[in-house]
């Protein structure tokens, strides 16, 4: 008997044949164009044009794309590598400078009682808050597209860091801690030698999520402000109504996150223990 | 007056009871300890043994009295009082070696990476450990974990070494192997060391002195007991030796009949017992000696 995992593969890749086989059928153009309806008439005989695309026609122009990633051509000609590392360029920015104050300020609140009930109401008011809501407020203040969509990554991604990093840092086993006291390490030491190493799974889980929750962001926030990015690069091809193009760009954006989740997914299980 | 090694005076712990009340759980506890001494606490369970352990350890704070070692009053933990837990407490992201270099390099920071390292290994072989040393504490056994939490405390060197009932979460085989090697461990550092125990046998084998602990609340240690045994001692020979029944009857006695009652010295320290004083022993236990013990043994039962 195949082991689990080929059939599992088998399955996996008729359900792709099964699904590409429906949406090239669904997608035929009309056999005979028995003259054409009072609405396709008004649109000029548009509808040609606007059908969903088949997938062969999808595969080809990803072909196409993925031969030449990196052309550009004009502001609104661009090569969709160029579109991606625009948009994972402002995730990372906007991610790492999340990095940057969430894990000091999560070590802090994780740590102190103290600090964790005062800034406490301002992480639980401020979290739910939509980050595109804060969008015309940056774009007011910082006066920049493009470092406001970075802004309003940084905004998306600090909550889930921050509350796991606290998390984590305040529920490390008082027995570890305890070792770090028998053996007199400094405040500093105790952080870095036990209570970083003892928190990180819990810390790169919040990681995960937020990189998650970030790349989601940028696609609308690169809506919004347009110029650059995937995000932008599928508004403007719906404009152009060139669907085969939206769809080519949905499917990239599906890759490159599930390449970001599989990133710190293997950060994960660098730090992870058993007890 | 000769100061002793460590001098616990007045020592009690208060607990709010929960309405409104307090707690004493226990209530002026006094003792000494001399440098090089093996002493076992025994006490039902709830009498405050952990509690004491942890204010010696720095862990925990006593709600009066004062800890002095080494003429320096004790507050907060540190390195000269090394404590083995007894979930053993290891770093599970670390292998079983850096366990070890952790808290070497925490003792000695000036010494050399191969310095510390060659230090760690001698420890670790010397709980027969040597051949794990790549290996997290998940991929150890219960009863090596203990070995190496006990490698890491002997490893540091400490001037007192704390330990809660190191083996109270091991099988009676793997128990009996372990004090074993303790004994050993001992003979060889000669550390002194104030151990928390249920086991009468165990304090037997490893203590020179036992001290009992009354019930609580307000317990107090009420006994210190003398074990006649001379060094160095083993497990499948102590049973024949006397002064080891004498000592076991006194002991289960009062963990039995008197520790509801019992009551230290008017002044606050614990009664000197000597249950097996004048038991005919004395050398240590050569082939010889221990037929010897072994008729005396047998005259006792008989
Ligand atoms: N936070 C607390 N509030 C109230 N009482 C407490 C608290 N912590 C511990 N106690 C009480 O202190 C007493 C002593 O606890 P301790 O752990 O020192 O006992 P022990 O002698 O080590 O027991 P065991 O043999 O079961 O380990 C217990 O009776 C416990 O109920
Ligand atoms: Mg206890």
């Amino acid at each position: 008997m195949a082991s689990l995992n080929m059939r599992a593969a088998i399955l996996s890749i008729s359900f792709l044949i099964l699904a590409l086989g429906l949406w090239e059928m669904a997608t035929q153009p009309p056999e005979a164009q028995t003259g054409m309806t009072e609405y396709e008439m008004l649109m000029g005989g548009a509808e040609q044009e606007s059908r969903v695309p088949p997938p062969s026609a999808v595969i080809k122009l990803a072909w196409a794309e993925l031969s030449n990633p990196f052309y550009d051509a004009g502001a609104n000609d661009k090569g969709i590598g160029i579109q991606l590392a625009y948009s994972v360029y402002r995730v990372l920015t906007g991610y790492l400078a999340a990095m940057a104050i969430a894990l000091p300020v999560g070590f802090l609140i994780g740590m102190s009682p103290l600090m964790y009930k005062a800034l406490n109401p301002y992480i639980q008011l401020l979290r739910p808050i939509s980050p595109l809501a804060w969008m015309p407020l940056a774009l007011f203040i910082i006066q920049d597209s493009d470092a406001s969509a970075i802004f309003v990554i940084f905004i998306c991604s600090i909550w889930p860091m921050l509350l796991n990093t606290a998390f984590g840092v305040a529920n490390v086993r008082q027995d570890w801690v305890n070792v770090a006291r028998t053996h007199e390490l400094g405040p500093l030491r105790t952080a870095i030698t036990v209570i970083l190493p003892a928190a990180a799974p819990t810390i790169l889980t919040g990681m995960r999520i937020s990189i998650g929750i970030a790349w989601l962001v940028i696609v609308a926030a690169e809506m919004l402000v347009g110029g650059t990015g995937i995000g932008y690069y599928v508004w403007n091809e719906w404009n152009n109504l060139d669907l085969a193009s939206v769809i080519f760009s949905i499917l990239m954006i599906g890759v490159v996150g599930m390449l970001l989740d599989l990133a710190l997914g293997k950060a994960q299980k660098l730090v992870e223990y058993k007890e | 007056m000769s100061k002793s090694f460590l001098e616990v005076d007045g020592l009690s712990k208060v607990y709010p009871d929960g309405q409104g009340g307090e707690l004493t759980v226990f209530g002026d506890i006094r003792f000494a300890l001399e440098k090089g001494e093996f002493v076992c606490i025994i006490g039902h369970s709830g009498c405050g043994k952990s509690t004491i352990l942890n204010v010696l350890a720095g862990l925990d704070e006593a709600s009066a009295g004062n800890v002095v070692m080494n003429g320096k009053e004790i507050k907060g933990p540190g390195l000269e009082r090394g404590v083995v837990f007894q979930n053993y407490s290891l770093l599970p992201w670390k292998t079983t070696l850096n366990n070890i270099v952790f808290a070497v390099r925490a003792r000695w920071p000036g010494w050399s990476k191969e310095k510390v390292k060659e230090h760690s290994e001698r420890y670790l072989k010397m709980v027969g450990l040597d051949h794990a040393l790549n290996r997290k504490p998940s991929q150890l056994s219960g009863g090596m974990r203990q070995r190496v939490s006990i490698a890491r405390a002997f490893a540091t060197q400490p001037e007192l070494l704390l330990l809660d009932e190191p083996f109270g979460a091991l099988d009676a085989l793997t128990r009996g192997v372990i004090q074993d090697e303790l004994v050993k461990i001992w003979e060889e550092t000669r550390q002194t060391v104030f151990m928390i125990t249920h086991d009468v046998d165990e304090a037997i084998l490893l203590s020179d002195r036992i001290f009992l602990m009354s019930n609580g609340p307000n317990a107090r240690i009420a006994e210190s007991v003398k074990v006649n045994i001379p060094h160095p001692r083993a497990r499948s020979t102590i049973f024949q030796n006397p002064a080891y029944h004498k000592t076991r009857d006194y002991l289960v006695d009062f963990l039995v009949n008197r520790s509801g009652s019992a009551l230290p010295e008017r002044d606050g320290s614990p009664k000197f017992i000597e249950p097996a004083k004048g038991v005919a022993q004395s050398k240590p236990a050569s082939a010889e000696t221990e037929s010897e013990s072994d008729t005396a043994a047998r005259a006792v039962n008989a």
